[in-house]
């Protein structure tokens, strides 16, 4: 080492003498002007190449820092993006057990839920909300767009021009336009077949989420939606922005108004279930209050008819999510696809089917370990890489696994025909129990035959979640929890037999908008830009002309009108994903500690850098490079090891409610996502009030559920406290605020 | 004891190169894409040029190249370069002496046009990009010049 540090100080000398020269003559210079000449003036061709090369190096090494810094905040957003996911799938398995176990809790139990375990009613049949729209007035006062049916381009440029002055369409136009929609989707078969010989292109755009900016953009871009400029939407149009409903308006009226030339995919997010997580739900409540339920149901009637699949020119498949090595195009076109209301609810399951599920369930409650609780269900989930080189090892079973995770097997012994059953609000007996994937079962049936029921949904399940790979084969996709990975060869398999050529799919954010892989065989597409934060990726949309080529096209949605230096965008996107990262650690506080402590064996406070990076991982399990992130989240103790509790330091619930044991706290914390959803279900009237006894009961559930222990004093006394004006209800956006997380950080900042 | 010494360091550079290495692997197969090897060296405070970035590649690509470079060909090299402080990092005051140099009138700033002459034109220049995203981080957006103190202070900023 000492001869390397030797060698850097000649290496200093030289360069100093190189650039020197220039400085020591200017010096030189400025005493004896009379010598003034040459190299202050004009440096030598030499050394002004000399002083860009090491710019250039300086600047190239400054980028390069703030990439790592770039790709880590995005493996942030993307491991606790899926880790949502998984959280939801968790969270179904939460109302199955409400229905198992808690069917007569005073009366409400299943129908707290009911509107979630709705049988699923054919919608041929069922007319009755058809006429409902007629019956709403619209006032005189109402200054954004009238409809009239059949819609023409006035009325959709009137849509346009009303979402963009922020108007909102009224509640009756809207049920008007999702009946017709509706009933439109219900002649359209599961897999569309489409002809680009008569339009010279066709534009497929990918996931919108609700970012009306990002379809705005695109229309103005590349032309609105008519006979000469087609266009498929590939699923993900609502959810996580706050303009999802806007958005499935303007798609609709176009989709009524061009049917031959407008497409829309059924996406993942098309899915009632998801919506509860993912802020469509809360949207559509908040936008249309006491129409907000009705609108709701027949949203879900239109996403479970959307079409599956889109084929272009009999050559170009394109989907939301993939494939998997059981995806069978013919059979996806014979399903009845409006049975799959959601992707988390599989097929009508028999009573002993749910007596397994309860077993499993106790299976997980008995590991009460500080470790375990409520993470056995996560140690399942890895990152998808991590899942891929799993596979590669025993790649006997890899290619032949089921492709589906979303699921333990489920039986349905009860065969009797689907459209037979009773309409949803009289539906107390488990028979239209819904049966929920268990990802941690540590039962393994050994898999029936699965019915059709089950065949049909996995098909669609499989086309809705999945994601490609680089190694071959096909597993489940356990980290986002369902679906699956799909390999090159998977691909190539299907194109050939169906005849295709490429697969065009969205479903993962990509940094430039759009991305190619299976040796150009699979392009992922994906079109709100600012997905995970301001300036963290690029939208793109592709267009396909009669050769099949595709041209891809990129944009970046601004808010700001000066455009962010890297850095900036940088310190923006991390600042926001070192904050969710923060209330992860935070939310797991005393697993953390007892496990860091376990590595502390002489009460210092502090443990090496690779203990802590090796607890962090194992307690969260979002596997990302916790040595690379440290700086930015533990202090390091003077010895340059790591101080554990400063990881907590940033970050504390704001006013903390008093007499809530830190514990109890921190657990309602880490569940308020999942409370929050509940307490949106049993809030009928959208009042933002539930009533104490209500709030027990579901905490109750919660807990027995999660296998937490709170004592029903603890519940009782929080209830109580969380009454703030004592009226006997609580405010639980108020209660949840609570829970909120403090950034003492960002105070500091500002 | 020296020998041991020798190990930890060798053992923890490795770890730092794996960590690097692992942000760009994102089918965490120990592979990651050839264009990005630039960015790894880079982010471990390396400061090569260009022709010896592309020397290094060459070194540690397989004989058919794939476009992906494997973590066990990288491992060694890398390892190697950092134990000898190949492309040794660059003082800091060279950098502000290099702006010097350019600065022939010695106002302390230099306007756009004068800077993306010398970035475009001259040593590895700079693609378009690359000489906007500069400008849209040094320049002074009123007055059109890059004051290259602040600039200078701005790249050398340690954010660890």
């Amino acid at each position: 080492m000492l001869l390397n540090e030797t060698r850097i100080a000649s290496y200093f000398q030289i360069q100093a003498m190189i650039m020197g020269c220039g400085t020591s003559i200017e010096t030189e210079n400025q005493g004896k002007p009379s010598a003034a000449d040459g190299p202050s003036k004009n440096p030598s061709p030499a050394l002004t190449m000399k002083a860009a090369i090491l710019i250039q190096r300086w600047y190239r090494r400054y980028i390069a820092q703030l990439e790592m810094r770039r790709r880590c905040t995005w493996n942030i957003f993307q491991s606790i993006e899926y880790a949502g996911e998984q959280d939801q799938l968790q969270l179904s398995s939460f109302f199955t057990f409400m229905l198992d176990n808690f069917t007569h809790l005073n009366g409400n139990g299943p129908d707290l839920i009911s509107h979630l375990l709705d049988s699923v009613v054919e919608p041929w049949t069922e007319e009755g909300r058809q006429a409902k729209y007629e019956q709403i007035s619209v006032p005189e006062s109402y200054t954004g767009p009238r409809l009239t049916f059949p819609l023409s381009t006035t009325d959709a440029n009137n849509l346009l021009t009303a979402v963009k002055e922020q108007k909102t369409l009224h509640a009756r136009y809207v049920l008007q336009l999702l009946h017709e929609t509706k009933k439109f989707l219900k002649q359209m078969p599961n897999v569309i077949y489409l002809s680009t010989a008569y339009a010279k292109e066709i534009t497929i755009c990918g996931d919108l989420h609700g970012r009306l900016d990002d379809l705005l953009l695109i229309f103005y871009k590349n032309g609105l939606p008519s006979a000469e400029n087609p266009y498929i939407f590939n699923g993900d149009f609502v959810d996580r922005g706050k303009k999802s409903m806007e958005i499935v308006i303007i798609l609709f009226a176009f989709l009524l108004l061009y049917p031959d030339h407008m497409h829309l995919n059924r996406g993942n997010h098309e899915d009632h279930i998801m919506n509860l997580r993912y802020g469509f739900t809360k949207e559509v409540m908040q936008k249309y209050k006491t129409h907000g339920r009705d609108i709701l149901k027949l949203l879900q009637d239109v996403f479970s008819l959307l079409p599956i699949a889109t084929v272009i020119d009999n050559k170009v498949l394109v989907v939301h999510g993939g494939i998997s090595d059981r995806t069978d195009l013919d059979f996806l076109s014979t399903i009845e696809r409006y049975k799959v209301k959601s992707a988390l609810r599989l097929p009508r399951c028999s009573l002993e089917q749910l007596e397994l599920g309860a077993g499993t369930r106790q299976g997980r409650a008995q590991l009460g370990s500080p470790y375990s609780q409520g993470r056995a269900s996560r140690s399942t989930r890895k990152r998808k890489g991590y899942l891929a080189r799993q596979s590669s090892c025993s790649s006997t079973s890899s290619s032949s696994s089921s492709s589906s995770s979303l699921c333990s097997p489920c039986i349905s012994s009860l065969n009797t025909p689907r459209r037979n059953t009773p309409s949803p609000c009289n539906l107390p007996s488990p028979s239209g129990v819904l049966q929920v994937p268990f990802l941690d079962s540590f039962v393994s049936i050994a898999p029936p035959e699965p019915t059709r029921e089950e065949l049909e949904w996995r098909q669609v399940v499989d086309i809705l979640w999945s994601d490609p790979k680089i190694q071959n084969g096909c597993t489940p996709n356990t980290f986002r929890g369902g679906g699956c990975y799909f390999g090159p060869d998977v691909t190539q398999n299907l194109l050939e037999k169906h005849g295709l050529k490429l697969l065009i799919r969205s479903h993962e954010c990509k940094q430039e908008g759009y991305e190619i892989c299976h040796d150009g065989q699979v392009i992922t597409i994906f079109s709100a830009s600012n997905y995970y934060e301001e300036g963290s990726n690029r939208g793109a949309y592709v267009k396909l002309g009669p050769g099949l080529v595709p041209r891809f096209f990129q944009y970046q949605v601004s808010r700001s009108t000066r455009k962010l230096t890297l850095q900036q965008r940088v310190n923006v996107a991390e600042g926001s994903a070192l904050k969710a990262l923060q209330e992860k650690l935070y939310a797991h506080r005393s697993e953390l500690m007892t496990a860091f402590q376990q590595y502390d064996e002489n009460n210092t406070g502090s443990i090496s850098i690779g203990d802590w990076a090796q607890v962090v991982e194992s307690v969260l399990r979002l596997d990302l490079p916790w040595r690379t992130l440290r700086p930015r989240l533990a202090r390091l103790a003077p010895d340059g090891s790591v101080d554990y509790e400063s990881c907590f330091e940033d970050v504390s619930p704001g006013q903390p409610v008093p007499q809530v044991t830190p514990n109890f706290a921190e657990t309602l914390y880490r569940y308020r996502t999942d409370l929050e959803i509940i307490f949106n279900i049993m809030d009928k009237d959208n009042s933002g009030l539930i009533s104490i006894e209500e709030f027990r009961q579901t905490w109750r559930l919660f807990n027995s559920h999660l296998g937490v222990d709170v004592d029903d004093h603890a519940i009782d006394e929080m209830a109580r406290i969380i009454d703030f004006n004592k009226d006997g209800s609580i405010d639980f956006n108020e209660f949840l605020e609570a829970f909120r997380v403090v950034h003492k950080l960002d105070v500091k900042e500002q | 004891m020296a020998e041991d010494r020798e190990n930890a360091i060798i053992s923890e550079v490795h770890k730092k190169i794996s960590d690097a290495f692992d942000v760009f692997d994102h089918e965490r197969n120990k592979t990651v894409d050839v264009r990005e090897i630039g960015t790894i060296i880079r982010s471990l405070g390396c400061f090569p040029t260009e022709g010896e970035l592309q020397e290094f590649i060459t070194e540690i690509e397989e004989e058919e190249a794939t476009g992906y470079i494997r973590f066990e060909r990288f491992l060694p090299t890398m390892t190697k370069l950092l134990m000898e402080r190949k492309f040794r990092p660059i003082p800091e005051d060279l950098l502000l002496q290099a702006f010097e140099v350019l600065d022939q009138e010695k106002k302390g700033h230099l306007g756009t046009e004068e800077l993306t002459k010398y970035m475009t034109q001259d040593g590895e220049p700079f693609t378009q990009e690359e000489m906007e995203e500069m400008l849209s981080a040094a320049a002074d957006p009123d007055k059109n010049v890059i004051f290259y103190k602040d600039f200078v202070s701005m790249l050398t900023v340690d954010d660890k």
